[in-house]
Formats: structure tokens, sequence, C-alpha cells
């Protein structure tokens, strides 16, 4: 291992395996609290990773979850922390339903076209925190939990008072009107994993080429390592801020895309919900990177999957929630206990190989 | 309190190992009470830990201290501090929302009835001080409206304040001006009068040789001599402290050319606040080819924003910058770059580097347009590694490779990274701040050979420095900066660090008293 890139992102893996490990063991202590057998839990939980229909289900699952957490990393790149996606994905969700619905186009066209305008839907929402933070000075995180309760307000209202259709079989289930078949996404599996899976790893993989093998890329990181930096060569921030913000809100359109092209093929109310949020943490535990996000958002996967399991055994399945929120926690503190010991390592050893060069 | 003829510090084979690295070896220091003892020696010489471990803020490995002839270990600074030790750190830590007495009394509040502070005791314990010391200012101002000179006089009380026989200060004139400076060592003076001592850390050999009773030199983790001034000159004390003969400073060896390639005409820019004067005021100024203009100033007279003026990244109230004879007025600072502008920030760690990013990376910052660099709009990432290693080795950076981040480097090799990076484009006209800040001796004249090996080649610098030795000797010509104006233009062939100072302190204004 001589490339020192190679090593940072080994201790980097290694300090958030690190910290699903800890999750375990406080989650266990916990459940031992509550007088559950831990290892019986832990077995059960794990145990359904043999099976297939529990894998196909991770997968799904992960798809928003990768989704979501490119959408939070681009900004996190760039030092712009949007929790503002699922207001983003809530204003694209009913964009694309009810956009998609009244246009009539070929099969694969009209898939296209629907990813589209949910990346012009929530590129649009997510660029109104970009230009306040832009022209007014106004701190992403606040503007975009704010925004977030506006989008939620704002598309009940639009879906109650203009959108939403009685279903006649299903009386108690108000949707909009139904996209038509052509604009639904095909599974791999059917009903198990839908093809946005593909999609999701596809983004990840462009992700990763744009952030760290173009110009385009190198100027984002550079204005989130350093804005002073990039300023100073010429980088403009303003720019970058709102290119990134539009971006970030671009991927955050597609993330309710699995559950409405893929799934019920129109909008309800609760549609992909939450899925904007979980990203966050995902990102979080992922470090950031498309690797991370996918192993990362694959473990959210295979939690939310697996503790249906949990409910046979009489264990509640929240254990795997609380699990999920000490991950997080673990993540954040490890890192940053990680980070400092690794930078100092690596200040040590450039100092060391330094002065051997010298004296030999 | 000190036994008869005893040493007021002695410290004798101390070693201090850090992972990987050996800070200090079998150091040996011994201070006279009554002294102003200076410690010299280049940045990494191990000045800074030896005083960290007479300060208890870490134990040495090897080696014992004694203070006033008695033999003593220090587990933490309170330690340090009940023996009579205090120290005035280089970045002063005072709060500037707080009155001088407050900050003085801050963590070691005397407490009256029912736990009140009892104000009234100290303030009358701290006019006694500060009459001693011979300043004087009223302890309930706020620290925020003081200036440099003044804060480090706080720091100084606070430290007395504490009961400090002995004091140790950290490069405290790297931020004050001449005057400031003689009323600085004006103070100092009163202190070792009174049968106090003094220990002062500095790279600084002229204040060092003309105000310090003593002068250990160290050198690459260890004391390497000891001498006064009387036995030692300027040259004599660089070449203790790096090890060798110096290089010469050598003069010109071309002309200067007749081009102006930076010409900046009635330039004026805002202050910060709505309302407030601004913070450039007509500045007109120009850089022939080949030429090096230094401007001189105390920080905080408009040198940042006329450099952000002259990068077109402040908004201009009026005025017009020329690029080579080109209008760049108006034109985004990429632009001015690519069009032979270079810019050796003020601070490297807040607009030079990316201190998380490989070597490789902060190399190609702000040239990633550079189709050497790139292929298409993908990064060229073995052009860009190639790229690196030779401003290594040309500007002779010490790094393992080129693939380290940043910040494992020390101040010095970093700086020689901006200052190569920004000099392989080959600029028409460097903007450089402070070049050489905080950098050691043998950075520092390598650095200035690069300037001067420039300049010879054609380039135009701005020169901006604090260090007035260094702004004597390479400058060509000299303008001075004061409030947002340029008060003067000197020939740096007359020009004395004394009077330069008297300009930057605004005693003199006009521009026409100085020809």
């Amino acid at each position: 291992m001589k490339n020192p890139r190679l090593q940072r992102a080994m201790v980097t893996a290694a300090s958030s395996v690190l910290a699903v490990f800890v999750a375990l063991a406080i989650s266990a202590i916990i459940l031992l609290i509550t007088g559950k057998d831990p290892v019986k839990a832990y077995s059960t939980l794990f145990g359904a990773a043999g099976e297939s229909r529990v894998l196909q289900g991770m997968a799904n699952r992960a798809t928003p979850l990768m989704i979501s957490a490119a959408a939070v990393a681009i900004g996190f790149k760039m030092n712009l922390f949007n929790i503002g996606v699922e207001g983003q994905m809530r204003v694209a969700l009913l964009t694309t339903a009810v956009v998609g619905a009244a246009v009539d186009l070929p099969p694969v066209l009209h898939v296209a076209f629907c990813l589209v305008v949910a990346m012009t839907a929530g590129a649009l929402w997510a660029g109104i925190a970009g230009w306040l933070k832009v022209k007014r000075n106004v701190n992403e995180v606040i503007s975009t939990i704010m925004l977030n309760f506006i989008a939620l307000s704002l598309v009940a209202w639009a879906f109650d008072d203009f959108f939403r259709v009685e279903s006649p079989t299903e009386s108690l289930l108000v949707k909009t009107k139904e996209l038509p078949t052509s604009a639904w996404f095909p599974d791999l599996v059917d009903r198990r994993l839908n093809g946005m899976f593909i999609v999701a790893i596809l983004l990840l993989i462009l992700f990763w080429v744009v952030v760290w093998k173009t110009k385009f890329g190198f100027r984002l990181r550079a204005s989130g390592g350093n804005s002073g930096a990039a300023r100073a060569t010429g980088v403009n921030p303003k720019k970058m801020i709102l290119i990134s913000m539009l971006l970030s809100g671009a991927i955050a359109g597609l993330v309710g895309m699995r559950a409405l092209l893929g799934d019920v093929h129109a909008y309800q109310n609760n549609l992909a919900e939450q899925q904007g949020f979980n990203g966050i943490a995902v990102a979080l535990l992922g470090r950031n990177h498309p690797l991370g996000i996918f192993f990362s958002a694959l473990l959210f996967g295979f939690l939310g999957e697996a503790s249906g399991k949990l409910q046979l055994e009489d264990i509640p399945k929240e254990i795997t929630t609380i699990m999920s929120g000490i991950i997080v926690l673990a993540v954040v503190i490890i890192n940053e206990a990680v980070k400092r010991w690794d930078n100092r390592r690596i200040q040590r050893k450039a100092t060391a190989e330094i002065e051997a060069e010298v004296k030999s | 309190m000190s036994e008869a003829g005893a040493l007021a510090v002695e410290l004798s084979g101390i070693t201090k190992r850090f992972p990987g690295v050996v800070a200090n070896y079998n150091v040996s220091l011994r201070v006279r009470p009554g002294t102003i003892h200076a410690v010299v020696g280049e940045n990494g010489a191990g000045k800074s830990t030896l005083m960290k471990t007479l300060y208890g803020m870490h134990q040495p490995d090897e080696g014992s201290i004694a203070v006033n002839g008695r033999g003593i270990t220090f587990k933490s600074p309170t330690d340090a501090i009940a023996a009579g030790i205090g120290m005035v750190h280089q970045h002063f830590k005072l709060a500037d929302n707080l009155s001088i007495l407050e900050n003085i009394i801050l963590g070691n509040e005397p407490v009256g009835r029912r736990g009140r502070i009892d104000s009234e005791a100290a303030k009358t314990r701290l006019t006694e001080l500060a009459a001693s010391l011979g300043v004087s200012f009223d302890v309930d101002d706020l620290v925020g409206t003081l200036g440099v000179g003044e804060r480090q006089r706080v720091e100084i009380l606070k430290v007395l304040y504490r009961g400090a026989q002995i004091l140790i200060l950290d490069e405290p004139t790297a931020v004050l001006v001449p005057q400031e400076v003689e009323e600085l060592f004006a103070t100092l003076k009163r202190l070792v009068a009174e049968g106090r001592t003094v220990i002062f850390i500095s790279h600084k050999l002229d204040e060092v040789l003309r105000y310090c009773d003593e002068i250990t030199v160290m050198r690459q983790g260890t004391t390497v001599a000891t001498t006064t001034p009387s036995q030692v000159d300027r040259r004599g004390l660089a070449e203790l402290m790096v090890g060798s003969d110096l290089p010469d400073p050598s003069g010109r060896e071309t002309p200067i050319g007749s081009e102006v390639v930076l010409a900046v005409s009635d330039l004026s820019v805002a202050g910060a606040a709505a309302g407030a004067k601004l913070a450039l005021e007509d500045i007109s100024l120009s850089v022939r080819l080949g030429e090096i203009v230094g401007v001189a100033g105390v920080e905080g007279n408009g040198q940042f924003e006329l450099c952000e003026a002259i990068l077109g990244l402040m908004p201009l109230e009026s005025g017009r910058v020329e690029i080579a004879g080109r209008d760049l007025t108006g034109v985004e600072t990429r632009e001015r770059i690519t069009s032979g502008l270079s810019y050796i920030p003020f601070d490297r760690h807040r607009e030079g580097l990316l201190l998380d990013a490989p070597l490789w990376e902060n190399t190609m910052l702000g040239r990633e347009d550079e189709p050497t660099l790139t292929s298409g709009p993908f990064i060229g990432r073995r052009k860009a590694e190639a790229d690196a290693r030779e401003i290594i080795r040309r500007f002779g950076v010490r790094t393992p490779s080129e693939q380290v981040p940043a910040f494992a480097l020390s101040g010095g090799n970093q700086q020689k990274l901006v200052v190569g990076r920004e000099m392989a484009t080959n600029p028409m006209i460097l903007l450089a701040a402070h070049p050489t800040r905080g950098v050691d001796v043998g950075a520092q004249a390598a650095i200035w050979e690069e300037l001067r090996h420039a300049r010879d080649h054609g380039l135009g610098v701005l020169l901006i420095s604090a260090d007035l030795e260094e702004l004597i000797g390479l400058s060509d010509r000299i303008v001075v900066m004061f409030d947002g104006r340029v008060t003067a233009e000197l020939d740096p062939r007359r020009a004395t660090p004394e009077l330069l100072g008297t300009y930057m302190t605004g005693e003199i204004q006009d521009r026409e008293a100085a020809r």
C-alpha cells in the first residue's frame, strides 16, 4: 500500500465499518436491558441475509437511498448541507405524476421524459435555496429546512385541491391520475426489485467520474475544501454554490421515481416519505463517496427489509431503527476521532520520511 | 526569594521526542536572573518545543529543569505558573468583547463576599502593575478597541498579574511596527530592572542583537551556541542559525524594462460596512517589466483590498486595472490569471492551499484550465503529478512525494509550494503578499532567489510585506500605504526601517515630503 490516497481510503472505510460494529454492540446492550436475547435477535436478523427475497428487497429499498445520498453528498463536496432533499423530492413527485400523466409518448421516451421533468422540478426547488444563499447569504441549512415545510404544504394543497382523483376500485386511496404504462419503469425481479436500481448505480458511477475526474469536480471539491483558495484562483464561489444546489436538487428529484414510476404509478400522500431524510444518514455513513454510499444504502436497505423477521421472534422491529440512529451517531464520532488520528499519522510519517532522506 | 547567584532558569540535557521525531536533543539553556535572554533559531529548530517544556505544556523525556536553583518538574502550566513562569503567546488569547480588566482576571478572579467578583481589589493591583510597567490605560476599556501593541501589553500584564517573575515571549515582535517594537523593549527593560527575567524567542536578528543581553542559538533541535551581542554580528548569528554560509544578496543583472506590465489608476474600493470610509482611495501605481515594487504598510491599511481589486475579487467604486496594456477592469478573475497575473496570497492556509488534498492537486489549483494539465473536461492526473514533481524539485519543497496531503508539510514547505505554483505559469505580473512570512531562513533565501531570478527574466512583482528588510532588500521602488491611500514613494537605497515606520504609522502623510 504505497499510495497514500488508497491508504486514507482504507482508513476511512475501516472507520465506517468500526462504527457499524459499535452500533451493533450498543444495540445489543439495549436488547439486553429490555430483556431480549441479542444473540437470537442478530442471528435472526443476519440469518435473513441468505434469502434471495430479502436481498432483492434490500436492493429495492437501497435504490432511493443511494440517489438521495448522492444528492446530499454532492452538496457536502461543496460544503453545502442540503437538508431539503425531502422537499425537493416531494415537489418533483407531484410535478412528474401530473405532467407525466398529461402527455402521451412512446414507452422508453416517456420514462426518460418523466425523469427529466423530475430532475427539473427538483433542481428548481433547490435552486430557491441556492439563489437565497448567493443573493442574500441565507444559510442553506435554514432555508432548505424551511423549504421542506413549504414544499410539504404546497404539494398537499395542490394535490387535494387540483390533482386528486377518486379511485373507483380503491375508494379509500386518493391518488392522482394514473400514469400510462408507457411511463412505467420495468422491474428486474417482478414486484420485488425495480429497474431504478440500475439507474441508481449508474448515477453513483457518474457522480464519481464528475466529482473526482473532471475539472468541474475539482473546482467543486476545491471550493468545498477551501472556498478562500478557490476564490483566489478564480473559481467563482457563487456560481459553484448555485450549480451544486441545482445539481443536488436535480438528483433529489429522482429519489421518488422508483416509488412513482416503478411501483404506485400515481402520486399519493406518504409516497416515498422520509427517503430524502434517510439519504443524509446514508451519505454520512458512506463518507460522501459513491462506493461508501452504495454499501451504506445496502446496509440500511437490509436493516429495513430484515426487520420484519424480528417480529416473528417477538423482538420489536424498532430495534433496527434504533440501530440506524446509533450507526449515524457512531459514524460522526468515530470518523472525527479516526480522522484526527490519521492526520497525525500522515504528518508524522511525512516528517519521518523527510528526516530519513536528509540523513541518507 | 531566589538563592544568591542561582540561575533563573537552567535546563540541562533536555530531550523531547515525538513519535518519529526528536524535537529537542540534549538542550541546555542557562538564563541569568534580571536579563533579557534571546532564544533564536530557524522555524523548526525546536524553540517552541523547548518553551512548551519550560511552561509545563509537556514533559521532557530526559533532562532536568531548575528554576531559581531548585530542581523542579512541571506536570502542567499550572505548576509552571505557581513557580513564577508566565508565557505571552504569539497569538493573543484575549476576548474582544471584554474589558482589559475582565480579560486579565479571567480564570483567576478575585472572589469577594458571597462569591462576587471583587473588581475593586483587582483594579487597584492592576493599576499598580501598569504603573510599574510605565503604561497607562483605562482598565475598563474594551480590548476590541485596542491596537496590536496595546493588546500585547495587556497579555504581559496578564502574566504579571498572576505573579510571573520569569516571562517567556514567543515571537512577540512579529506583529509590531518598529516604533511599537521599541516601546515593547522599553517595557521589557523596566521588567528586568525590577529583577524579573525575560526569555525572548525570535528569529529577527537585528532586534535580538540590539536589545537582548544574552543569546542562545538553536539549530536542528539542539542548542549550538550561547553568545552575547558584543561577541557576534548579524551575519555571524545567521550563520550559527543556519549552520552554513549564507548566500550573498545579489544585485540586479538586467535593467528594468520600459513596458508597464501592471497599471492601476484612480482605484477606489468601498469599505466593509455600509457608509464606512473607502477601503481604497484613488490608488494609482504601476509596475514595469522586470521591476519589483514594494508596498509597505501596517496590515489593514488597504493592502489586502488592493490585491483583491487587482484580482477582480472585489467590486470597484472607480478606477482601472490594466495588465500588459490590456484593460481588465470588470473582467473575471480567471481571465486575469490566464492573462498573466499570479497571486501569492496573504494567508496560505486561508487562500492558498487545499490542506486535505494531495500536493499535486494543490499545484493544479487555479491552473486546471491549462491544456498541459488536462485532457478536455477531464483532469490529466499523470500530467498534473509530473508537473507537481517538477515544482517540488525546482523549489526544494521537502516532502516524501507529491501524493501526501498539504497539511503534512511544514509551513515553510507549504509556502514554497504556493510560490512554486504561482511562478510555474510564467506570469507577467506577480502579486506577492508576504511571500516569506513564517518560513525559515533557508526557505526565505530560496524564495528570494526565485523572485530575483524571475525579475531578471522580466517578471513584474508587486511585493507586499511586513518584513522591512525584505522590502528594502528586494524592491526597486517602495510605496507606503496608509489608511487606504498611497502616502509615499521611496527609494529603497535611501529608506531605513525607521523612516518607513514613520510613514507606516501615518506620522508623515505627504507624498512630496518623501522625495
